[in-house]
């Protein structure tokens, strides 16, 4: 085109390219044919800047044509609108209750499923509330002998506990069409044919619903879905332990659905098999609003399971609705499309690009707390308490794999809160010289707020128990001591205050123990750190890392003084397994390779895959790694329960991946799970905590601190680790967002003629040379004709 | 031409089975069910027997080439390998481990790629062909050398900074389009117009650059002599032969990538929230989905021996000389 350009440009009035073209014939000896390929058309005396200015004027208009910032993602319908507006970076695989265990999937679930319990939105400690639920289960004690028991009974006494869950009447489901009925009352796509699902690929596509009050039926078919043979529930295995008959239950539904799938090739649609017509002891009926659970033994953490989606409840119709025949071919599943009775309800699922939620209009509402913690009335959190959320009609998710477009988008004001990544860290906050974190000054120029809060997660460097060099359970009492002093100095040498400072901008608390802040046993303060490795620093609370010298010492009492084992004097050798190796990850490794250095021993580092690292840590097969976990409730048993002998990964397959055994732990624990909190479990919580700052199985790593981004005009946001479902209580200003998005979006639009221009003047020099080349062709002809 | 194609046709059958058996070997070399279960069901308290139970419900339960327990045939055709095969040669790709319709999700999402990509293809090969030539017309002279050594620096330039210079100039500073996104429809334009200026300028140096070559060959040649000999104008010269001639090796080319338009690009459509199929099989490979990933690479194989074949068909029609035999 632009050769075109610059042609026709140069070419005079009365000659035309194609008239050139024309005027020549093919000689008849030339071997090909003249036919031309691309012929270039060029109208007589057109003026080739005059479509280029049309076209940039279309351009313009076509771009501000609406009259809203050019750089709007949004449709102009939603200018204006109560839309939430967020990003989300993976695509969620599950969105079925009974299967997802993600926390990138609750974002999506938590708000369109209510399980019978809740955490309060604003107090802290996490405290458990009714959902649905009229109240807090009381869990009632039995025996063996089915004899009734006080509440606080000891553990050990108990044979089994009784939830009964009372739930809020007149709650009724999202409208959907599993529940759309005829004039007769008969359901309308329960009974579906290849005919009735004809131009049926989306929920959309099913022009009726309806919708039913829930009922404790549905609470009790969901708990028996995580028991279903193709369900897949992660937490069966755990959950089989603790709800009476579950396994059992399990292995009968097996069982019958083979029986029901027996003849069927695989490409078939699965035969349904109907709950409804299995029950179990574990969970029962009581009337239309009550239902019972019962549980195995004392459990009290049960009450935090009673909050996680995989207790919400499922209708009976729901799932025969998506077990029909060519719905899941058609993408039409409960997976895909969840049905609830929360506040909001999936309308839109397109993982690729966006999820929508939209305002369930069945929702019977739920009152803003009136209460929190101190501090949250003065700023502001309290301004909505009593009033009916939730207060947005609408959250777009929008999917954004990168982070750059996701914080300019942010920063444009078309998301409205973000996370800060490590390359945007610096432009949005800055940390004062004591720690605190403040915002850069453009961020508090556009009136973003900050919010921070230490993750319920524990991140960690483990040492294998079962390996004979820095494991605790092979060799005589001499070399198990040895191993334990090798443990102690390593975890004095590797320096997290230093990681969190480098690696992670500072966001982030030394480990001082299993047990984050935020959970009860946590001991914050002096009184709660690791003497091991820290020591008070004077007369004040303040403390410091102990000296690498006494690092050094007790690698001498292990008997690798100067990093030698002393009885063979060879270098001592030890090995990391990481699955990080990229160039990024570079200076990361070679910070741990330092550490190490430092008290004189070497680290080779064994990097694998992902696939390959779980299968040697499953297996015991490494000697040291770094995991982390993310609380599944706030409790300390969550935690403690990750270094609990029976759990061992090697040995059972369970979530205990340094494999750590201490018989006197292990009694300790089966007695604190079962405790209610208060100083007595504390004071285990403290004997146990004390021993394994001992033992050191685990380098005790960091808590990551999150950092959030919220603009002016999002407000009742307080960042809640347990609770997934706040949306409902979040709150925007419309005209705020408007007039600010249009303040700092005003279209730039001198570079569009600029470019035009230079477009025009880079003809320039070729039109000259051009002239001059056929000037001097003409010249010289005629300087050859007068020679002649 | 009809019995050189069926005879292609054949030979690709044979190439298609031979790059799904490498697929198979590859992905199983580095995965294992057990690790594709794991993925799927989470890294928290997954239970031995709700892995077992993922691999049955999915056929992967059976060994991968030879099943020792099976009688006769039977030992190499109840395997993994020719179960999944038999399917994605009737071109039923089945569904994804999570649940969704692979067929369902390439028509959808092969729309915003082709949305992409059509217009850079088009667009690009008119720039690119265009500035070539005009860089092959001023040969020898200053317009051609700094026209070289502008497209040696565009190609010196990683494609990503292009794509994050673009985002920030243009939709961020002076923002006239959206930073990233998608809408169906005509309101795409607004958020494929970065994209598709991005694509065209990433690609202007090394395209032009490789055409100047061809075009500066063909000028050379002893025809191209002999119609300035008779007195043909320059412009008639590069237009009317050395343009059609050209053609051939650019067409070469050209015409492979045709049916590949549909497959995406990973990075353009990542950074501009462009819904397509560019990071589909990225995706796949990262969470150890299995069919995803063989139809993926299927359908890559598929179009690419297509687009040989195009190929070759268009050769004779640019070229009366080519003859297939």
């Amino acid at each position: 085109m632009l050769v075109q350009l610059l042609l026709q440009l140069s070419v005079r009035p009365d000659y035309s390219l194609r008239g050139a073209l024309r005027s020549r014939q093919p000689p008849p000896w030339c071997n090909f044919r003249y036919t031309p390929v691309m012929e270039f058309r060029l109208p007589k005396a057109q003026n080739p800047v005059g479509p280029c200015w049309a076209l940039a004027a279309v351009l313009l208009a076509f771009l501000g044509g609406c009259g809203r910032a050019w750089n709007d993602p949004y449709p102009v319908g939603e200018r204006g609108a109560n839309i939430l507006y967020s990003a989300f970076s993976d695509r969620p695989k599950h969105l079925d209750p009974a299967q997802s265990y993600a926390e990138d999937e609750n974002q999506f679930i938590a708000q369109v499923y209510e399980p019978p319990l809740q955490y309060h939105y604003l107090k802290r400690p996490f405290t458990l509330i009714p959902g649905a639920a009229t109240e807090l289960p009381r869990p009632r004690y039995f025996d063996a002998g089915n004899r009734p028991l006080p509440p606080t009974v000891d553990g050990e006494r108990v044979a089994y506990s009784v939830y009964e869950i009372h739930i809020l009447p007149g709650i009724r489901y999202a409208p959907h069409p599993a529940f759309a009925v005829d004039a007769a009352g008969k359901p309308l796509y329960l009974s579906l044919d290849a005919a009735g699902l004809r131009g049926k690929y989306r929920l959309l596509d099913f022009p009726a619903t309806g919708s039913r009050e829930l009922t404790a039926d549905d609470y009790v078919y969901e708990i028996k879905r995580l028991a279903h043979p193709r369900v897949n529930s992660p937490i069966l295995g755990l959950m089989g332990d603790y709800i009476l008959g579950l396994k059992d239950y399990a292995a009968r539904l097996a069982a019958e659905d083979s029986r029901l799938q027996a003849g069927r090739s695989r490409g078939d649609s699965p035969a349904f098999l109907d709950l409804t017509q299995y029950d179990f002891e574990g969970a029962k009926v009581v009337d239309r609003h009550t239902y019972q659970i019962r549980v195995k033994g004392k459990y009290p953490q049960f009450a935090y399971w009673l909050a996680m989606p995989f207790f919400a409840p499922v209708p009976p119709e729901a799932d025969r609705f998506y077990s029909q025949p060519g719905m899941a071919e058609r993408n039409i599943t409960l997976e895909w499309y969840p049905v609830g009775t929360g506040p909001y309800m999936l309308t839109e699922n397109d993982p690729n690009s966006r999820m929508v939620l939209q305002r369930n209009p069945l929702f019977r509402g739920e009152a803003y707390p009136a209460e929190g913690e101190p501090g949250d009335r003065e700023s502001g959190m309290l301004a909505d308490a009593g009033k009916m959320a939730p207060f947005i009609d609408r959250i777009v998710f929008s999917r954004e794999k990168e982070s750059i477009p996701r914080w300019n988008k942010f920063r444009q004001g078309y998301y409205d809160s973000s996370g800060i990544s490590s390359d945007n860290f610096d432009s949005a906050v800055q940390v004062g010289s004591s720690g605190e974190a403040a915002l850069s000054p453009e961020m508090e120029r556009r009136g973003i707020r900050l919010e921070t809060s230490v993750a319920t997660s524990s991140y960690y460097l483990a040492f294998n128990w079962l390996d004979a060099v820095v494991g605790g359970s092979s060799g005589d009492a001499v070399q198990r001591e040895r191993a334990k002093k090798l443990r102690q100095a390593i975890s004095i040498a590797v320096d997290f205050d230093e990681y969190i400072s480098i690696f992670a901008n500072g966001r982030g608390i030394p480990g001082q123990g299993p047990i984050p802040p935020g959970i009860f046993g946590f001991r914050d303060g002096p009184e709660g750190i690791n003497p091991l490795v820290y020591e008070r620093d004077g007369g004040n609370n303040a403390v410091k890392r102990r000296s690498i010298d006494v690092a050094k010492r007790l690698l001498a009492e292990a008997g690798y003084s100067g990093g030698r084992d002393v009885r063979t004097g060879q270098p001592l050798v030890l090995y990391l397994d990481t699955t990080i190796r990229g160039p990024e990850d570079k200076s990361r490794l070679d910070w741990y390779r330092r550490q190490f250095e430092g008290i004189g021993v070497q680290l080779d580092i064994r990097t694998s895959d992902w696939n390959r690292f779980q299968e040697k840590v499953r297996k015991g097969n490494t000697q040291m790694f770094f995991l982390g976990w993310n609380a599944d409730y706030p409790d300390p048993e969550n935690f403690l329960f990750l270094l609990y002998g029976p759990n061992s990964g090697a040995k059972n397959g369970g979530e205990n991946k340094a494999n750590y055994q201490n018989a006197e732990f292990d009694r300790l624990f089966e007695r604190m799970k079962n405790m209610d909190n208060g100083p007595e479990r504390q004071a285990v919580i403290d004997r146990m905590v004390a021993m394994l700052r001992d033992d050191a199985p685990w380098v005790w790593g960091f808590h990551p601190r999150d950092y959030g981004l919220y603009h002016a005009w999002l407000s009742n946001v307080k960042p809640n680790q347990m609770a997934r479902n706040s949306l409902k209580f979040y709150r925007l200003d419309t005209d705020l967002r408007e007039q600010k998005r249009a303040e700092w979006n005003h279209p730039v639009l001198w570079p569009i003629p600029l470019f035009m221009l230079l477009l025009a003047l880079s003809a320039l020099p070729a039109w000259r040379n051009w002239r001059a080349r056929e000037e001097r062709t003409a010249q010289s002809a005629r300087e050859l004709g007068g020679a002649a | 031409m009809t019995a050189y194609i069926v005879r292609r046709c054949l030979y690709a059958v044979l190439i298609l089975i031979g790059v799904n058996l490498i697929t198979f070997w590859l992905f199983f070399k580095v995965n294992t069910p057990d690790d594709m279960a794991r993925m799927q069901l989470g890294n928290k308290r997954v239970a031995a027997e709700a892995i077992n139970r993922w691999k049955a419900d999915r056929g992967y339960d059976k060994p991968l080439f030879y099943n020792a327990g099976a009688q006769g045939a039977a030992a190499l055709t109840d395997t993994l390998y020719v179960g999944k095969s038999l399917e994605m040669f009737r071109f039923e790709f089945g569904a994804a481990d999570d649940g969704r319709d692979i067929a369902h999700e390439i028509t959808t999402r092969m729309w915003p790629s082709l949305a992409l990509a059509l217009p850079v293809f088009i667009l690009g090969l008119a720039v690119y062909i265009a500035f070539a030539l005009l860089m092959a017309f001023f040969r020898a002279t200053y317009i051609d050398f700094w026209g070289v050594v502008l497209c040696v620096a565009m190609m010196s330039i990683s494609g990503l900074f292009y794509i994050i210079g673009g985002q920030y100039l243009v939709a961020k500073i002076w923002a006239l389009v959206p930073i990233s996104g998608y809408a169906p429809g005509f309101d795409s334009a607004r958020f494929l117009m970065l994209p598709v200026l991005v694509g065209l300028v990433g690609g202007l140096g090394s395209s032009a650059r490789w055409y100047r070559t061809i075009f500066l060959e063909e000028v050379s040649r002893d025809y191209v002599r002999t119609a300035r000999a008779k007195g043909l104008a320059e412009t008639t010269v590069f237009f009317r032969h050395v343009l059609k001639n050209a053609m051939i090796p650019i067409l070469t080319g050209v015409v492979v990538s045709i049916p590949l338009l549909f497959m995406g690009s990973l990075i353009t459509e990542s950074f501009f929230g462009i819904p397509g199929l560019g990071s589909y099989t990225i995706e796949a490979i990262q969470a150890q989905d299995f069919g995803v990933v063989r139809a993926m690479v299927f359908i890559g194989s598929v179009l690419y021996i297509a687009g040989l074949l195009l190929t070759d068909i268009s050769y004779t029609l640019v070229d009366p000389r080519v003859r297939f035999e």
